[in-house]
C-alpha cells in the first residue's frame, strides 16, 4: 500500500517534470546577446543616416538648387558653395569604369570559365584576379599616380593630361575590374549546362551558343555585379587623392556633358566631402555642406546598390 | 536528255561538313579577344608591382635608415620617416576595428544562420549589404563628427578597461573551447602527434596574443589621456564599423556550407540550439571564420578615408601607442603626403616614400589574403 502510494508520487513528479514548461535560460540569453549584436550593427547604421542627414538640412533644405550647381568654394557661407564640379568627376569616373572594366572584366570572365583549359596557368590567372580584388583602394592610387600621372611606363600623361577625370576614371577602372571579374564568373558558372548542350545540339558554334544562351541567361548576375563595383568605385576616395583629385580651389566648372574637359583638373564627390570634413575643424560651416554632399554621394550609390540587390532578389526568387 | 530531270546526288565532303571559314573566324577573333581581356588582370598584377616596387626601390637605397627608426614621429618633409609610428598606428587602429567588428559580424552571422527565420533573414540581409555598400569617406565623417564626441569622448579610464577586458575574456572563451574540442578530437581521432603540436602552438600564439593585448590595454588606462578631436580609438570603431558587414557575410557563408544533417544529428541528440551552435556549427565552421577574420583584418589595415579624416593628425605625426592620440596609420600617411597643397612632389624622398609604405602595405595585406584563401579552401574541402 505504501509502496503504491510512492510509485503514484514519482510518476506524478515525473509526469510534471516532462509537461513542465523549463526555461532555458542560457539559450535565450545567448540568444538575446546575438540579437544584441545584430540590432547594435543596425543601430549605428541608422545612427549615421540620421546624423548626415540632419547635418546636411542647414544646405540641402534651403538652398538644394544652388547647392547642386555651386563649385568648391574656401568660405562655408558662400552663396555659390556648391558640388556640381563634383557631380561631373563622379559622372564621368563612373562612366569610365563603365565603359573599361566592364567589357575587360565580363570578357575575362567568359574566357575563364568558358574557354581556358584546366592548367596551372589559368589556375594562376584565378588567384591572381582573387588577390587583385584584396588590393587595398589606396595601391590602386600609386598604380595610377606612377602609370597615369607621372606616365612612368609608357608615357601615358600625355593622353590622360596628367591629374585628370580620365586618369581618376581608368585608375578605378582597374581597381574594378577584378570585382566584374569575380562576380561575372560567378554568375556564368550558374548557367544550366542543358542549355549549352542544347545550343551545341542544333549546331552553334561554342560563341553563337555563349552569346545567345549564356550570356542573356548570366545577364541579371552579370549586371548585379556590375552595379556593385561601379557603386564602389565611385565611392572611392583614396585612389583619387593619390592620382591628384583638387581639393581646394578648382578654376573651370564644365557642363556635365562636355567631353572635352576629361584631361582637365578635377575633383569627384568623395573627394569634396573629405576637403569638406578637413576644413569643418576651422570653419564648422563646412560640416553641414559635408554632409550634404554625402547625401547626394549616397542618393547615387545606395541607387545603384539596392537596384542590384533587388535585381538578384527577384531572379534567385524567379529561378528558385 | 535525261540528265537534265534528275537532280544531282548530293555528295557529302569534308568541306561541305565544315563551318563556313567566316563563322570559324569570328569564332578564333572572339577567342583571342577574351584571352586578351583575362591577361590584361595579370598585366594589371604586373604594373602594380612594377609601380611600387621601382619607386620604393630609389627610397630604400637612398634613404638613410637611421632616419626610418627610432625617431620622433613620422615628419616625411623635414626627411624623417619614423617606420615605427605608422606601423603601430596601424596595428591600434586594426586591433580597434576587430575588437568591434569581431563579436559584432560573429554574432550577427550566428543568429543569420541558426536562429533567423526567412522572413526575418530577408530583411536583415539588405540592411547588412547597404551597410557594406556605404563609403569609406562616410564613415570617415561618421567617425570624426559622431563616433569621436559621442563615442570615444566620453570613454572613462574605466569604461574602458571594463569593455576592452569583457572583449577580450569573450574572445578567449570562444578560443579555449575551440582548442578543447580540436585536443579532445585529435586524442580520440589517434591521429599523427603533429596535429597536436600544431594545436598546442596555436594556442600558445594565441595566449601570447591575448597577453600583449591585455598589458597593452593595461598600459593606454595607467597614461589615460582624454581624447581629441580625432584619433585612433575614433577611427578603429570608424573602420570596425565598416568591417561588420565583412566578417559577417563570410562567416555566415561558412555556417551555411555545414551541412545541415550535422545540425539534424546534434538535435537528434538532445542538444539545445544554443549547444548545437557552439559545439557543432562553430567548430565546423572554424576555418571559414578564421578566413573572415583575417580578410577583415587585411581590409581594416589597407582601409585609409577612415584614418585618414579620424585619425587626428593632419600631415605628420609624433609617435604614441595610446589610442586616444591622433597619429598616422601607414596609409593615412600616405593619403596626407598625396593631398595637401604643395601635392605629392616635396623634398628629397617624400614621393618615393609614398611608394616605399605602399609597397609594405602591398605585401602585408598579400599575405593575409593568401592565408585567409588557404582557410577558405580547408573549408571546401572538408563539406
Amino acid at each position: 500500500m505504501m509502496s503504491r502510494l510512492s510509485d503514484d508520487r514519482s510518476r506524478a513528479a515525473i509526469a510534471a517534470s516532462i509537461e513542465k514548461r523549463r526555461v532555458d535560460t542560457r539559450g535565450l540569453l545567448f540568444r538575446t546577446l546575438l540579437q544584441a549584436c545584430l540590432l547594435l550593427t543596425l543601430a549605428l547604421l541608422a545612427v549615421l543616416i540620421i546624423s548626415v542627414v540632419t547635418n546636411s538640412t542647414d544646405q540641402l533644405g534651403t538652398r538644394l538648387g544652388d547647392f547642386l550647381s555651386g563649385t568648391l568654394r574656401s568660405q562655408s557661407g558662400d552663396d555659390r558653395l556648391g558640388v556640381h564640379q563634383g557631380i561631373y568627376g563622379s559622372l564621368w569616373i563612373a562612366v569610365i569604369v563603365a565603359v573599361l572594366a566592364f567589357p575587360v572584366g565580363i570578357g575575362a570572365a567568359v574566357y575563364l570559365e568558358e574557354y581556358a583549359p584546366r592548367n596551372r596557368f589559368t589556375e594562376f590567372v584565378e588567384v591572381n584576379i582573387r588577390n587583385l580584388a584584396g588590393v587595398p583602394s589606396v595601391v590602386y592610387g600609386l598604380l595610377g599616380l606612377a602609370l597615369l600621372v607621372k606616365g612612368n611606363l609608357f608615357g601615358l600623361d600625355r593622353l590622360t593630361g596628367g591629374s585628370s577625370t580620365l586618369s581618376a576614371g581608368i585608375t578605378l577602372a582597374i581597381l574594378a575590374l577584378p570585382i566584374v571579374v569575380i562576380t561575372a564568373g560567378e554568375a556564368v558558372r550558374a548557367v544550366p549546362v542543358e542549355l549549352r548542350e542544347g545550343a551545341y545540339g542544333v549546331g552553334a558554334t561554342k560563341w553563337e551558343m555563349i552569346r545567345t544562351q549564356v550570356l542573356p541567361y548570366a545577364a541579371p548576375g552579370i549586371l548585379t555585379g556590375t552595379l556593385l563595383s561601379m557603386a564602389r568605385a565611385v565611392g572611392e576616395a583614396a585612389p583619387l587623392i593619390l592620382v591628384g583629385a583638387i581639393s581646394g580651389r578648382l578654376g573651370n566648372d564644365p557642363g556635365l556633358l562636355d567631353l572635352s574637359a576629361l584631361t582637365d583638373q578635377f575633383t569627384a564627390l568623395p573627394i569634396v566631402i573629405t576637403t569638406w570634413t578637413v576644413q569643418s575643424g576651422r570653419d564648422v560651416g563646412f560640416t553641414a555642406a559635408a554632409a550634404s554632399a554625402i547625401v547626394v554621394l549616397l542618393v547615387f550609390v545606395l541607387l545603384m546598390n539596392s537596384a542590384a540587390i533587388g535585381l538578384r532578389n527577384r531572379f534567385e526568387k524567379k529561378r528558385g | 536528255m535525261t540528265d537534265a530531270s534528275v537532280a544531282q546526288p548530293v555528295v557529302l565532303t569534308a568541306e561541305r561538313l565544315q563551318i563556313a571559314p567566316t563563322r570559324r573566324r569570328r569564332e578564333v577573333i572572339v577567342r583571342y579577344s577574351l584571352l586578351m581581356a583575362a591577361l590584361g588582370t595579370v598585366v594589371v598584377s604586373a604594373l602594380i608591382v612594377w609601380s611600387l616596387v621601382s619607386e620604393a626601390w630609389t627610397f630604400i637605397t637612398g634613404v638613410a635608415w637611421a632616419d626610418t627608426w627610432g625617431q620622433l614621429g613620422w615628419f616625411p618633409r623635414r626627411g624623417l620617416y619614423d617606420i615605427p609610428t605608422i606601423v603601430i598606428a596601424s596595428i591600434i587602429v586594426t586591433a580597434i576595428a576587430m575588437l568591434v567588428a569581431g563579436p559584432l559580424g560573429l554574432g550577427a552571422a550566428v543568429y543569420l544562420s541558426e536562429y533567423a527565420n526567412r522572413r526575418v533573414r530577408a530583411w536583415l540581409k539588405p540592411a547588412l549589404e547597404i551597410l557594406a555598400g556605404i563609403p569609406s569617406v562616410v564613415l570617415g565623417f561618421f567617425a570624426l563628427t559622431w563616433i569621436a564626441p559621442n563615442l570615444v569622448g566620453r570613454i572613462g579610464k574605466n569604461t574602458f578597461l571594463v569593455v576592452g577586458v569583457v572583449i577580450l575574456a569573450g574572445y578567449a572563451v570562444i578560443a579555449a573551447g575551440v582548442a578543447r574540442n580540436r585536443i579532445k578530437h585529435y586524442r580520440g581521432s589517434g591521429a599523427e602527434p603533429s596535429s597536436l603540436i600544431v594545436a598546442i602552438g596555436a594556442i600558445a600564439v594565441l595566449v601570447a596574443i591575448f597577453a600583449l593585448v591585455g598589458a597593452w590595454l593595461l598600459n593606454v588606462w595607467i597614461e589615460f589621456a582624454p581624447a581629441r578631436a580625432g584619433s585612433l580609438a575614433a577611427a578603429g570603431i570608424g573602420v570596425g564599423v565598416l568591417t561588420i558587414p565583412l566578417v559577417a557575410s563570410i562567416s555566415e557563408d561558412a555556417m551555411a556550407a555545414v551541412p545541415d544533417s550535422l545540425r539534424q544529428a546534434s538535435a537528434g541528440l538532445g542538444a539545445r540550439r544554443m549547444t548545437t551552435a557552439t559545439t557543432v556549427v562553430l567548430p565546423a565552421a572554424i576555418s571559414g571564420i578564421v578566413a573572415a577574420f583575417i580578410v577583415a583584418v587585411s581590409r581594416a589595415i589597407g582601409e585609409t578615408m577612415v584614418v585618414f579624416l579620424a585619425g587626428g593628425a593632419a600631415d605628420a605625426a609624433r609617435f604614441t601607442d595610446s589610442p586616444f592620440e591622433g597619429s598616422l596609420t601607414m596609409t593615412a600617411a600616405m593619403a596626407s603626403l598625396a593631398s595637401g597643397t604643395d601635392s605629392v612632389v616635396g623634398e628629397g624622398l617624400t614621393f618615393q616614400s609614398l611608394y616605399f609604405v605602399g609597397l609594405m602595405l602591398f605585401a602585408i595585406t598579400l599575405g593575409l589574403n593568401v592565408v585567409a584563401a588557404r582557410f577558405v579552401a580547408r573549408v571546401r574541402e572538408a563539406y
